[in-house]
């Protein structure tokens, strides 16, 4: 016991990697919110105003809602008047070619293992790199243009696709779906956006890539991806952020929509800066992600790693509307020293012969706590739905918690739901029956829960695969139980 | 919290001011009495704004008009005359509660076993009521359980001696048989001593049906070495509302089975709450629920592993029918340091309805890494494999089915360790999956039904 | 005893079976075979009464009665019984109680008085040992946790136990050891009487060494595209039915 317990710390004790600042010249607002702010954001990016109402609504909305406390969580009170809403690289006002880009970001996310320069780029991934509040860069705009693509930033969109943008925003998470998504619509800097017309299938994976830079900023983002009959599209989004003492508050919002016969894959890999061991600093995660599977046959596909974040609240959803439309949720959510996790799905079915998958694994070391929440809903009229989830946990460490709360809710005779959980630790005859083979505790370890992530992470796309199984090692290096 | 039900709060203050006030309750009881009244008045009914409450319509029974009972003295029937819950072949001590009362005169039982009414006890064994009364109903975490704190009218106590084996099964039966709406709020509290062992049987009975709203709460401790057999059967009136507290305390070695069987009923909630404070003690902790029509039954159940070295094991089955609602809330805790915990959690329903509703939530909060915890919920259909199979045999849809059915209830069942029990409780299931036990159930003519009376009787004890 | 005239069976749209006939008469052993998804299970299904397909048309007679308009347990109730290829597992019913509702129900409908307990008891031992089933099988939840083999013995006790006039084996061989195989169509052959028929689907030959049969019926494409007697069985297995193919009259 004690062995192990010390090999674990060992595994669990190692540096989060990305947590350098550039220095990149910033332009930033005044901390505080207030309308004038919401007005100024709305301004700075040359907004219709169709949408500096859709903000100001939100706004309102907001401040006559609660933060939500129902999740398993102990979050310090935030002082939403002491955190910065916009910050943005200094640039000039039309990004032609890379050149104009300013080298030290593009060194940062050299750093990151993103190149914005498309010719180095080997596997063929587009990618709209987003830093602070904005976008600074997207990738393959040109290309994926041929197929009648849309990629670009949420802001080129508003701009350029006003009637897309002004039709699906809000369509899936309204802005009073929930505290969070409410500021977020309020105060939402920049995001992705990308269209994928009928019948078209995306030739490349698309990603948007997350870094937060600044300090005492809060990052917004926003995006929305369509999938307009019968396309399909896999996208990908990663994140990371300095390492601070204090905490920043990231408060996304993902809307995805799918029509008939798409299907839309989202992979996230999660890495905020988590803390530090002491639990100082790090990201508060709040992000709502939804996705509507509108049209019959349609798909929706989640895969989350989860390593990062001080605190995670965050729940993908499906909305299964069409006949025979199909959700999934695949989760690895890795939490360490004093990282709290709160995470899971909503699956909500509404047509007939709707089919959903939840598989989330949960591992928690060190003092972190790691919960899954999740709601499978069957609606009157959703004849023939399916539900399977699986939840499982994995406790590195005899300080940490593992919790699993499942609300299942059904009202039709047809439908059938099945849940399974199970609560456990790595054996100590799994252990040893690794190290008489020859393995090191920690490779031991590593391999072993690689091994019970690995029904997750083999939903990820290629490229991805490889960096979150990494993640997955180093999120728990030092820690075995 | 309190303003919306002016009506009952009339009705409460009235009751403690001329009954409570009046009686002869101990300084100690008074007080509880007191700080508890203030606590519900603070805190009101559970509303739907509470996470655990949310699906539970309290509000549609409280907006009925009631009166309490506020004499013991209208014991006018002789219990045993007017209800036959006879188990056949079942040696019982027999008790019973009329509307809120206790029926009978203490009786000391051989072995030192005492049962008697809870007032008796206030008065007639200080030590033990000073110790264990209002010990785990003190939390208050609903403004229920302080409501009965406050004003419960009477309700039973059972001891059973250290190393005393009870050996006759006792049976309390809570009949409502009034002739108006009434509000009741009884309170039980029952010992077990060290090595000592019970088995006890509660039915929840109603033969009036001008409805009723039951609040009960009652308090168990099990010391050192300690079995509890509890077996709960509830065959309530459609207007009945019957809300249940149970708080069971387990100490070092002790082993307790709780099992309720739910029949009939208006509105149900059980709540059931074991608090694992000994190493190596085990707690069972199952149901059945048979809803139809436009009932509601809804279990809660936590178990708090709080040491290490416990196993907990909870089993809920439910079928639910027509306009029925059905609601499982499963919680097992297992504290920091609690080692070596085995709980396991299963909660399984048949749909047979798009009017139907269930509601299943099978929660596991861990702090604990050697741990051993799962749980399964499901809710489906029966089997159509297995129902052309039985028909390709001979049998017929209805009878497959029941067959089927009936099978799926019988995994509960089979943990009754009691005989005689297990065979009634099987024979009322059979019959109520038949639709014979119905709301006017204390009639056997099952004249609303004649439909339903079948072509032969499948023997389904050996199934 | 059983007439099926231009059977035409489809599931989803896709047609399964396009326009089968067949007659069997009392005291005859019937062979069908044919590859894979050939619908030889569909045939079975069918004339049991699974209703799992759209569209039904044809005629299927049996005993003078029209099957499609009976329901699944009317025609097991009339002697229909059908020994399946996969026999569902039924937790929480044991197989003496669930052979006690089938026989009550069975001879309720024929207008026998059911047995009572003790004669029940006493015929199911001498079914059991009929089948050679050991005796704590009986003991246990229908099909539950059986081997492939125990499953296909419990099919032909209870074969044996409701005594059928038409009884369809599905693909019995399938999962059988050599043994098992031996024991199960030992049973099946001690239960032929010039009163009954039997219907056997097989894919393979060799049961048909054990359950020697009077006709053999070469199902494929959705008919039945040759028909011959015993020696056709061994035809096939000689040659496989890339033969059937190259040599039968059908249009694909």
């Amino acid at each position: 016991m004690s062995d192990s317990n010390q090999i674990l710390d060992e595994v669990t004790q190692s540096d989060y990697k990305y947590g350098f600042v550039s220095n990149i010249e910033t332009e930033t607002i005044e901390k505080g919110l207030n309308e004038d702010v919401v007005r100024l954001i709305s301004m700075k990016k040359k907004e219709p105003d169709w949408l500096l109402d859709y903000r100001l609504k939100a706004f309102r909305k907001w401040q006559q809602m609660d933060m939500p406390d129902w999740a398993h969580l102990k979050i310090p009170p935030i002082d939403f008047q002491n955190i910065i809403y916009y910050a943005a690289p200094k640039k000039k006002e039309t990004l032609t070619s890379l050149e104009e880009v300013d080298p030290e970001l593009i060194d940062t996310f050299n750093k990151l293992g993103i190149s914005l320069e498309e010719q180095k780029r080997l596997t063929g991934v587009a990618v709209d790199a987003v830093i602070d509040s904005v976008s600074v860069k997207t990738t393959f705009t040109a290309t994926l243009a041929k197929y009648g693509i849309i990629f670009c930033s949420f802001s080129e969109a508003v701009q350029e696709h006003p009637e897309l943008v002004r039709k699906y925003l809000g369509s899936v998470v309204p802005y009073t779906d929930n505290y969070f998504g409410a500021l977020n619509s309020a105060v939402f800097s920049d995001g992705s956006f990308c269209y994928i017309p009928k019948g078209v299938r995306c030739p490349m994976e698309l990603s948007t890539y997350f870094r937060i830079n600044a300090a005492n900023t809060g990052q917004f983002e926003r995006t929305l991806i369509v999938a307009d009959e019968g396309s399909y599209v896999s996208y990908l989004e990663g994140c990371t952020a300095p390492q601070r003492d204090e905490n920043q508050l990231h408060a996304a919002i993902v809307e995805i929509i799918a029509h008939k016969d798409a299907e839309v894959k989202y992979s996230t890999v999660q890495n905020w800066y988590p803390g530090d061991k002491e639990g100082r600093g790090g990201i508060y995660n709040f992000v709502t992600k939804r996705g509507l599977c509108e049209g019959a046959n349609s798909k929706i596909s989640w895969t989350q790693v989860e390593t990062g974040s001080a605190i995670t609240w965050k729940y993908p959803s499906c909305v299964l509307k069409g006949d025979n439309s199909v959700g999934e949720f695949y989760s690895v959510a890795v939490t360490n020293n004093y990282q709290q996790a709160d995470t899971g799905s909503k699956m909500i079915h509404l047509g007939k012969n709707t089919r959903s998958t939840i598989v989330s694994k949960g591992i928690s070391a060190g003092r972190s706590h790691n919960s899954y929440r999740g709601q499978v809903k069957i609606n009157k009229n959703a004849t023939g739905a399916r539900n399977f989830s699986q939840c499982d946990s994995l406790l590195l460490g005899d300080r940490c918690g593992a919790h699993t709360f499942p609300y299942i809710d059904t009202k039709n005779a047809s439908a059938i739901v099945e849940h399974e959980a199970t609560t456990s630790r790595i054996s100590d005859d799994q252990l040893f029956y690794c190290q008489q083979r020859g393995l090191d505790a920690e490779k031991s370890i590593s391999l072993i829960v690689n091994g019970y992530a690995r029904e997750v992470l083999n939903q990820l796309p290629m490229e991805f695969a490889v960096e979150a199984q990494k993640l997955l090692a180093i999120s728990l290096e030092g820690s075995v139980g | 919290m309190m303003e919306n039900y002016q009506n009952l709060k009339q009705l409460f203050d009235g009751f403690f001011d001329q009954y409570i006030n009046n009686e002869t309750d101990s300084p100690l009881s008074l007080s509880i009495r007191k700080g508890a009244f203030e606590d519900f008045y603070r805190m009101g009914f559970p509303t739907n704004k509470i996470e655990k409450w949310r699906k539970t319509k309290l509000k549609d029974v409280l907006d009925l008009p009631y009166t309490i009972n506020t004499s013991d003295r209208l014991r006018t029937q002789q219990q045993k005359s007017i209800f036959e819950c006879e188990i056949n072949n079942l040696d019982t001590d027999l008790f019973s509660l009329l509307n809120g009362w206790y029926e009978k005169s203490s009786e000391n039982l051989l072995q030192g076993v005492i049962v008697c009414s809870i007032r008796e006890a206030e008065q007639k064994y200080p030590e033990l009521f000073s110790k264990y009364f209002d010990r785990m109903a003190s939390d208050r975490s609903n403004g229920l359980i302080a409501l009965n704190s406050a004003i419960y009218s009477d309700g039973y106590f059972v001891y059973v001696p250290d190393n005393v084996a009870c050996n006759r099964t006792i049976q309390i039966v809570n009949v409502i048989n009034a002739t108006s709406r009434i509000f009741v709020n009884t309170r039980n509290l029952v010992i077990v001593g060290k090595n000592a062992s019970l088995s006890l049987v509660h039915c929840d009975d109603s033969l009036s049906s001008f409805g009723s709203f039951v609040n009960n709460v009652s308090e168990f401790f099990v010391d050192e070495g300690g079995q509890l057999d509890f077996y709960k059967m509830q065959n309530k009136d459609e207007k009945a509302t019957v809300i249940t507290h149970n708080f069971v305390e387990q100490q070092r070695d002790t082993n307790t089975h709780a099992n309720t069987i739910t029949f009939n009923g208006g509105l149900i909630r059980n709540d059931t709450r074991v608090k694992l404070a000994g190493k190596g003690s085990h707690a069972d902790v199952m149901g059945l629920y048979l809803v139809d029509r436009e009932q509601f039954v809804d279990n809660q159940v936590k178990i708090d592993h709080a040491v290490s070295d416990c196993t907990s094991n909870q089993l809920f089955k439910g079928i639910v029918d027509e306009n029925g609602r059905a609601i499982f809330n499963g919680h097992i805790l297992v504290q920091q340091d609690a080692q070596r915990t085995a709980a396991y959690q299963s909660n399984n329903n048949i749909q047979l309805t798009d009017t139907a509703s269930i509601d299943t939530h099978p929660f596991l909060e861990i702090y604990a890494d050697d741990v051993k915890c799962s749980h399964g919920a499901t809710v489906g259909q029966l089997d159509e494999d297995a129902l052309f199979y039985m028909m390709q045999r001979g049998i017929c849809e209805r009878n497959a089915r029941m067959l089927l059915m009936f099978s799926f209830a019988g995994q509960v069942i089979d943990h009754i360790k009691i005989p005689a029990i297990k065979n009634r409780i099987s024979e009322l299931v059979s019959r109520r999956l038949k639709g014979e036990l119905s709301a006017c159930e204390s009639c056997e003519l099952n004249c609303e039904n004649p439909d339903s009376v079948m072509t032969f009787e499948i023997d389904m004890s050996k199934i | 005893m059983l007439e099926i005239k231009d059977l035409h069976v489809s599931i989803q749209g896709k047609e399964i079976l396009k326009g089968l006939n067949l007659s069997v008469k009392p005291g005859e052993v019937h062979a069908i075979m044919g590859p894979n998804g050939t619908g030889k299970s569909t045939l079975a299904n069918v004339i049991t009464g699974r209703d799992i397909y759209d569209n039904i048309s044809g005629e299927i007679i049996y005993k003078g009665k029209n099957l499609m308009e009976m329901a699944i347990e009317d025609r097991a109730r009339e002697g229909i019984f059908l020994s399946f290829q996969y026999p569902v597992e039924i937790p929480g019913v044991s197989i003496t109680n669930f052979m006690r509702a089938a026989m009550d129900e069975i001879y309720l409908y024929r207008g026998k008085k059911p047995m009572s307990g003790g004669e029940f008891l006493k015929y199911f031992n001498e079914k059991k040992q009929f089948v050679e089933m050991t005796a704590n099988l009986a003991n246990r939840s229908v099909n539950e946790g059986f081997s492939g083999g125990e499953k296909k013995k419990n099919e032909i006790f209870q074969m044996a136990m409701l005594n059928p006039d038409l009884a369809i084996l599905d693909e019995t061989d399938s999962g059988l050891d050599i043994d098992a195989l031996r024991i199960v169509a030992n049973g099946v052959n001690k239960l032929r009487t010039p009163e009954n028929a039997t219907i056997v689907i097989t894919h393979y030959q060799r049961l048909l060494d054990y359950i020697v049969p009077d006709f053999v019926h070469v199902l494929y494409g959705g008919k039945i595209v040759k028909t011959g007697g015993k020696e056709l069985a061994l035809e096939l297995e000689d040659k496989g039915y890339e033969w059937i193919k190259d040599h039968a009259d059908i249009q694909l």
